[in-house]
């Protein structure tokens, strides 16, 4: 199950800090009539790398979509960085810019090479110059290792790496916290490993992260806290060791073995 | 018989080779396309001798035909002459005895020069957009119509000098036009060469100048209307900060609109009897033949794409109020047909104006056909706005884009992209629609000048031959924008490349 974290993990830059990131309070959200977050409490520290698992359907990326607002919650309260999300158009664009999100298809521009992709927030939204947007876009794309491909279009690149990108681009918005979305359940098993040493490295420079995965291996080398959903609720959340050796409730028992057996 | 060995390993990689010869070239093509079974080759040579049936006919017809002759007597008498009696050929001196009115009219021979220096402006307008910071194609586009122009101007010059007993009106007027013609594509290629991009600002003032060009007046209403325009931009500009987009844009519409119905005619009244500069005023029933068919095709083509996307992102909205108003808009228009817009246009439109309020008819038609295609301009659009995954909305939200923003960088490229080919066609069906303005009244080259054409007792009983010349022309223009929009699906294709 960990086979693809190879290398060893250099812990130095992982601090979690007393400064909250994220503060969950009561949160619901109902799509309709069925309500598919119940009783959400959650506080993220920054520096923190927590991973969210959960059976599909349990809520996992709808919460995470929650924290940014591209879905709406109906009660309770999410303070990101200090700032509330309700319907203030501002607020929500404030937040938007401090918090990256990967997704699990990427959601390159099609229309764009890889170099615009990656400058054209920083330079609508964070009024960069050009010149010096596509020095930080060079930067980051070098930082996942394709630098090679800025002038090319995404529909060239493999999953793996349209996935780096996708990383990339949200990195060029210099952003203080990172969603994952499931960022690997898209790719080829050969482009997982890439995609994860990516997020590894983000990891060890200290990056509050929240992730979506399946990777177990993942979440036992970098996070620092697992979180298991089911059923729109938060049903079990532990550090990564006890979560996977000794969990208590029978629902996250049965996941584990489901996902672990073979 | 050889036992089959377990394993494998191939040692050596082979290269690609050669196809064999019934697998490519000439042959092949013709196997393929029109010899495959027995039934498709006898289909095939059906069509061959069908084809030569219809050809045989035709072909002689049209080569035959008589250039010359002044009416359509002559022309029968000159063929049964030459070809001998009860032959068939076609009388093509039509065209060129009345050629005039089919492109012009009932323009004022004297000032052929005008629509004809905007016909040749216009292209120099449309490069910018078709071909945006291509600094080649657009210096090509300025040449080549410069030079078309100029020739243009020199035959027109030629043609009214034999045509009028030479008045000095026109000797002295026409050699300045010949030099300000240069000058002007001197101009707009030095700005081609150097800063293509520039050059769309004279794509955003052809408009006016092409409108001045072709009714004339006095040279205060252009810049007066022009001033409205700078006032909208400038309020919207101050204004869209505090307090967005949408709400701006209707502020600075009821100033600019505040400006253009009560203060512009008495400032430009004003500015005409202080400094009087202008063109000789052309009355809208003197338009007439492709004159007429393209003023109204590009003005409703250019501002039906505009209306037509806002139109379909209202009916996308969140906004109840704009999302209503938007389907009704579009629900209504396309249930009604053009010819009752038309007639709207031509009798109920002076109804809602304020009193003494002159609009040209040609105006009036010219508003309502834009309405007529942005309608299905939107709804085109809005297809192209659903085949677009959600994830690419999302990634611009996650990004931090603002509404507008987004829809600017990555919503409209993509969805405009997918929606060409029905952009495309709904233009190509407007420009033909622009016959169906004879039904009020207007000259247009088919039913209009055909018909007055065909009343000369000269040419009386001629048939085949102006539709034919008018279709052509209708062709050659839509056949153009057919290839453009290939050409354009072909530049922005970016998968499997």
């Amino acid at each position: 199950m960990s086979e693809a974290i190879t290398r060893q993990i250099d812990r130095s830059h992982m601090q979690i800090s007393d400064e909250v990131a994220i503060q969950i309070t009561s949160m619901n959200k109902w799509y309709g009539a069925f309500h598919v977050l119940r009783d959400i409490n959650m506080t993220v520290n920054r520096g923190e790398r927590i991973v969210i698992c959960g059976p599909s359907g349990s809520g996992k990326s709808t919460l995470i979509r929650c924290i940014n607002r591209l879905e709406e919650h109906q009660s309770g309260k999410i303070v990101v960085d200090g700032t509330e999300l309700t319907s203030d158009l501002k607020n929500i664009d404030k937040v938007r810019s401090e918090v990256g999100m990967v997704f699990q298809h990427f959601n390159l521009f099609p229309h764009l090479t890889i170099l615009e992709n990656c400058t054209l927030a920083p330079i609508w939204v964070r009024k960069t110059p050009k010149r010096e947007a596509e020095e930080v876009a060079m930067h980051y794309l070098s930082k996942v290792k394709i630098p090679e491909q800025a002038h090319k279009y995404p529909g060239q690149l493999s999953g793996g790496q349209q996935q780096r990108v996708a990383i990339a681009r949200s990195l060029c918005m210099k952003p203080r916290i990172m969603l994952f979305d499931e960022p690997t359940s898209a790719l080829d098993p050969e482009m997982i490993k890439e995609v994860l040493d990516t997020m590894i490295e983000l990891a060890e420079e200290g990056m509050t992260m929240l992730c979506v995965t399946h990777e177990m291996g993942f979440a036992q080398a970098v996070a620092n806290r697992v979180i298991f959903m089911d059923q729109g609720q938060i049903v079990e959340q532990n550090e990564p060791k006890e979560f996977f050796n000794n969990p208590q409730s029978d629902r996250t028992k049965l996941f584990l073995s489901q996902i672990l057996g073979h | 018989m050889a036992t089959p060995t377990p394993t494998f390993v191939r040692t050596e990689m082979l290269g690609p080779q050669e196809p064999p010869i019934s697998q490519s070239g000439a042959v092949k093509w013709l196997r393929e396309n029109l010899f495959s079974t027995p039934l498709n080759s006898l289909l095939t040579l059906l069509g061959l001798a069908f084809a030569y049936l219809v050809l045989r006919t035709v072909v002689p017809w049209a080569w035959n035909g008589v250039w010359s002759a002044s009416s359509l007597g002559e022309c029968r008498q000159i063929i049964a002459e030459t070809l001998g009696p009860d032959s068939h050929a076609a009388c093509w001196a039509v065209i060129g005895e009345r050629w005039q009115q089919f492109i012009f009219g009932f323009y004022p021979l004297d000032l052929y020069w005008r629509p004809v220096l905007a016909f040749g402006l216009l292209f120099c307008a449309l490069g910018p957009i078709l071909y945006f910071g291509q600094s080649g194609n657009n210096l090509r586009i300025v040449g080549a119509s410069g030079l078309l122009t100029l020739g243009a101007l020199l035959g027109v010059r030629h043609f009214v000098a034999k045509a009028n007993p030479p008045s000095d009106a026109i000797l002295s007027d026409n050699p300045m036009v010949l030099v300000i013609a240069v000058v002007i594509f001197a101009l707009l290629g030095v700005v081609a060469k150097l800063r293509p991009q520039k050059l769309v600002w004279f794509s955003i003032l052809y408009p006016l100048i092409g409108f001045y060009l072709l009714w004339g007046g006095s040279v205060w209403a252009p810049i007066g209307t022009l001033v409205g325009f700078v006032i909208l931009a400038l309020v919207w500009y101050g204004l869209q900060r505090q307090v967005g987009v949408v709400v701006a844009g209707g502020a600075g519409l009821v100033t600019a609109a505040v400006w253009w119905i009560w203060v512009q005619s008495a400032v430009t009244d004003k500015l005409n009897n202080a400094i009087p500069l202008g063109l000789l005023y052309e009355r809208s029933d003197q338009f007439g033949g492709f004159l007429l068919a393209f003023v109204i095709g590009v003005a409703a083509i250019s501002a039906s794409l505009p209306i037509g996307i806002l139109l379909a992102l209202g009916r996308r909205s969140d906004m109840f109020l704009i999302k209503t108003l938007s389907v009704g808009f579009i629900e209504f228009v396309r249930g009604v047909p053009l010819i009752t817009m038309l007639f709207v246009a031509s009798l109920l439109l002076q109804y809602f104006l304020p009193p003494q309020t002159n609009f040209d008819l040609i105006l009036r038609v010219i508003i309502l056909v834009t309405l007529f295609s942005a309608a299905y301009i939107a709804e085109v659009i809005r297809g192209g706005l659903a085949a677009l995954p959600r994830g690419q909305y999302e990634a611009a939200d996650a990004l931090g884009l603002d509404y507008w923003q987004a829809q600017r960088l990555i919503i409209m490229p993509q969805a405009l992209k997918i929606s060409i080919p029905g952009i495309v066609s709904s233009f190509i069906g407007l420009f033909k629609d622009t016959t169906l303005v004879a039904l009020v009244g207007l000259a247009d080259p088919l039913q209009g000048i055909t018909k007055i054409v065909r009343a000369d007792i000269n040419w009386k009983g001629i048939y085949w031959e102006p539709y034919l010349f008018v279709g052509l022309i209708f062709f050659a223009v839509c056949f153009s924008m057919s290839r453009y929009s290939m050409y354009l699906e072909r530049k922005l294709k970016r998968d499997h490349r």
